[in-house]
């Protein structure tokens, strides 16, 4: 069974890098994760060692079951990006995870400098939560089968993610390209 | 493994310590059987969890999905609430592995279940089945994919 990203990337992903770069790197994350966390900083690393050959793209798939929190920072970040600050919010929630169940996304928010009267307003929009159930949804039809779940040039990645693995895949693909 | 267009074989199964389920207990209904290896092992427990989160998308086919492995009920119970599961995981303990078996989907050699997917119809024929390798969680996709089919309506 081959699963692929369903739908393709589509300008209105969240993404990273150069869209024409010529790989493209998809992660299904879940915001209270602590895998999703751990691969983070990974993701950084092998964005600045590819550059613009490195497109990355971040799409929702909180477990909610598993972690109470994780469908609520998906809507915090999907309200962050209505002040052009998706990134920094997803970033900033990855750096601080396990502040998640303690502190509100109002004080995350303010921490970023942004309007944190509007992100809370902004996140009770339903849009907002369909945008995230919609990017879950997409994940079980690509068939994401846990968290972090990568995609690379729309193909499931189903080897190693440790820093020196992911990156070595990645350079070969390119080679190849 | 038993394949499409097979009738789905009858079973009965302790579901808790103290209640069995009969596959013809669900009729009228989809059924996706799900066979893994093993409560507590790493890729099961993912696989557990992400059909737990999918139980909404199951249920819009008018799906329910049973795990069964050869773990004792009392062990099943324990992962259960452990991982806060909210569907049945069946204990296919005692002939150990009859029901695997009969569905072409037991490991002789671990004495385990094969991680063996099945999709049943309303009439439980099986409509889709899928092996896969013992250390890939299989994800949900396939699963929809075939309760889409289903639901498609009868082209003329």
């Amino acid at each position: 069974m081959a699963h692929s990203l369903r739908p393709p990337f589509s300008d209105k992903d969240h993404f990273q890098g150069d869209i024409n770069a010529p790989l493209e790197l998809v992660e299904y994350g879940d915001y209270q994760c602590p895998h999703c966390g751990r691969a983070y900083p990974i993701i950084k690393h092998i964005q600045s060692q590819l550059g613009k050959e490195l497109k990355f793209v971040f799409r929702n798939f909180p477990l909610s079951e598993s972690h109470p929190q994780a469908f609520a920072a998906a809507v915090a970040a999907e309200a962050a990006d209505r002040q052009g600050a998706f990134w920094k919010m997803h970033d900033y929630i990855f750096e601080y995870q396990s502040r998640l169940p303690l502190e509100p996304f109002e004080a995350f928010a303010k921490a970023l400098g942004l309007d944190s009267q509007r992100l809370i307003h902004d996140m009770q929009d339903p849009a907002l939560s369909t945008k995230v159930d919609a990017d879950f949804d997409s994940g079980l039809h690509s068939g994401v089968n846990g968290t972090p779940t990568f995609f690379i040039n729309g193909k499931r990645y189903d080897d190693s993610w440790e820093e020196e693995d992911l990156l070595a895949h990645l350079q070969r693909m390119l080679v190849k390209h | 493994m038993l394949q499409k267009g097979t009738p789905a074989p009858e079973f009965e199964l302790f579901c808790t310590p103290d209640q069995k389920i009969r596959l013809s207990d669900l009729a009228g209904k989809k059924v996706i059987l799900a066979f893994y290896p093993a409560d507590w092992s790493p890729v099961c427990s993912d696989q557990m969890a992400l059909y737990n989160e999918t139980l909404k998308y199951f249920r819009k086919y008018n799906a329910e999905i049973l795990g069964i492995s050869v773990d004792s009920r009392w062990c099943h119970m324990a992962f259960s609430a452990d991982r806060k599961l909210h569907f049945p995981l069946l204990a296919d303990f005692e002939p150990k592995g009859s029901v695997a078996r009969a569905y072409g989907a037991y490991d002789e050699k671990e004495g385990e279940c094969l991680r063996a997917l099945f999709v049943l119809d309303e009439q439980h024929i099986i409509q889709w089945s899928y092996l896969s390798p013992t250390g890939i969680n299989p994800g949900a996709d396939g699963i929809l994919d075939a309760l889409e089919e289903l639901t498609q309506p009868v082209k003329s």
